[in-house]
């Protein structure tokens, strides 16, 4: 029941804030094929992907709402010819404009553009330290050499720049090549984030998920590399996996709190991963943001803690981690509702401790992500590694 | 770290704007922000790298002529901010 601005339940009263965080995933399309992706495994036709018009609304409506942190995504944003158009409005509304890419398809000349239109800061996804292993993750020859340059770019044109690397069992131990390359690069800051295991990441967690003795290495030599810094460089955020926590995540800051995501086909979500819930999720071709996010059965479905299952109704921490990610607990237990089997509390947490332990001897073979207009570059990349 | 003879300039990290539905001014900078309170608001307004610290003084002990002298604020609030790396001296 929503009251003068607020959701009224059983036993809670929450203030719904500005969706202060959009995330425009504006194409699942992408050149690249790595086998971390977190877009779901089923991506739409890009015949059905909002068009300009749509998404310049989307960005009014939501900076009317109070939305401050814009961020361009997919899949690749840059296959979008609109995007400079997008930045340039978004922009002037007085968004943050953050583009998140994987350099590929980016010039000097669009970096340039992009920097007339508006763009305050550029984002670029690396999968290792050096093109050997950065193009066998990407799955396309010659990414890494195009990411380097580009980056050099970026810095040259006086973005801020933010570098960003999965880390997973394939690279982890490139992890001081990885500090070292990001120096040589002079970025901002650096995301050493181990893969998240959501959509392609779910399938291919056992050959991604690093073991525990692998972690504790890398966060040793990630201290040691921080250390010598001396407070100049990059700043490096170090970003473990969950399932070596014995506490949730407090995922997306909590459910329909902060974040909000338009997928490439409309549809919001309150996260880029909640498609896979089975919820029905509204679309901005039908409602209006406002309408989306104070109201929608979805949106208001994990507000508050009135959904919660035990052990989390009667937990001390529920306020921290609102009960965790609530994908994970689906996509592991088969049911939204229940508590994020990270937390050792959970009746659910020995399926964790199973994923681990099968990640140190994959069965299943490595799946390459597929894009369908793309089938060609794959072929490409087989030659040339 | 605090210097008198040279303007600070805001870092070119952040970008600086008032925001209504926060009801106050922010500090932006890649994908995160920074609400600042109604005097650190008032000061960063001033950090443009052309005012010396003297001046952001001089201008906000007129904009507030009832609040008492505010230099020990404006120094203790650069101070931090210089630490924050919000801005810098050159």
């Amino acid at each position: 029941m929503i009251k003068n601005g607020f959701i009224m339940n059983n036993e809670t009263q929450i203030k719904v804030g500005p969706p202060l965080w959009l995330l425009a995933e504006l194409t699942y399309d992408c050149p690249l094929h790595c086998p971390y992706c977190s877009n779901p495994t089923e991506l739409g036709d890009t015949k059905d992907e909002l068009n300009t018009e749509q998404w310049l609304d989307v960005f009014t409506q939501a900076r009317a709402m109070g939305a401050v942190q814009l961020g361009f995504s997919g899949g690749e944003p840059l296959l979008r010819k609109d995007l400079e158009e997008m930045v340039k409005h978004s922009r002037e509304l007085g968004f943050y404009t953050n583009l998140i890419t994987s350099g590929i398809g980016l010039t000097e000349k669009r970096i340039a553009k992009l920097k007339v239109a508006g763009l305050d800061h550029i984002q670029i996804s690396f999968q290792g330290a050096d093109p050997e292993m950065n193009d066998i993750i990407a799955g396309r020859g010659n990414a890494f050499e195009q990411k380097f340059k580009m980056a050099q770019s970026v810095k040259a044109q006086g973005y801020p720049m933010v570098l960003n690397f999965v880390i997973s069992k394939q690279n982890i131990s490139q992890v001081e090549d990885i500090m070292r390359l990001s120096c040589q690069l002079n970025a901002d800051y650096v995301e050493l984030a181990t893969a998240q295991y959501y959509g392609w990441a779910y399938d291919n967690r056992d050959h991604l998920l690093p073991s525990q003795q692998q972690l504790i290495d890398a966060e040793k030599i990630v201290n040691e590399f921080r250390d010598k810094q001396q407070g100049k460089g990059p700043q490096f955020i170090f970003v473990t996996p969950d399932y070596f926590e014995v506490r949730p995540k407090a995922c997306m800051n909590g459910w329909g709190s902060t974040f909000l995501t338009i997928a490439p086909d409309g549809s919001a979500l309150p996260c880029h991963s909640a498609k896979m819930l089975p919820l029905k999720f509204p679309n901005v071709k039908d409602k209006s943001i406002s309408d989306i996010w104070q109201q929608d059965f979805s949106f208001n479905r994990f507000r508050g803690d009135s959904w919660m299952p035990q052990p989390c109704q009667s937990c001390d921490e529920k306020e921290k981690d609102f009960g965790g990610c609530r994908c994970q607990a689906f996509m592991m237990t088969g049911d939204m509702d229940k508590t994020d089997p990270v937390c050792s509390k959970s009746p659910d947490h020995h399926l964790i401790q199973e994923a681990i332990e099968r990640a140190k001897n994959p069965k299943n073979p490595l799946l390459e992500r597929v894009n369908k207009r793309s089938i060609k570059d794959a072929d490409i990349v087989q030659i040339k590694l | 770290m605090i210097n008198q003879s040279v303007p600070p300039s805001l870092n070119a990290m952040f970008r600086l704007q008032w925001e209504q539905a926060q009801d106050c001014y922010v500090l932006l900078f890649p994908e995160g922000m920074v609400k600042l309170n109604g005097s650190a608001g008032e000061i960063m307004q001033l950090v443009d790298g052309q005012n010396k610290i003297a001046d952001i003084i001089n201008i906000l002990n007129k904009k507030f002529p009832d609040a008492g002298d505010l230099t020990d604020d404006v120094h203790e609030f650069l101070i931090a901010a210089y630490d924050k790396k919000w801005l810098y001296y050159e």
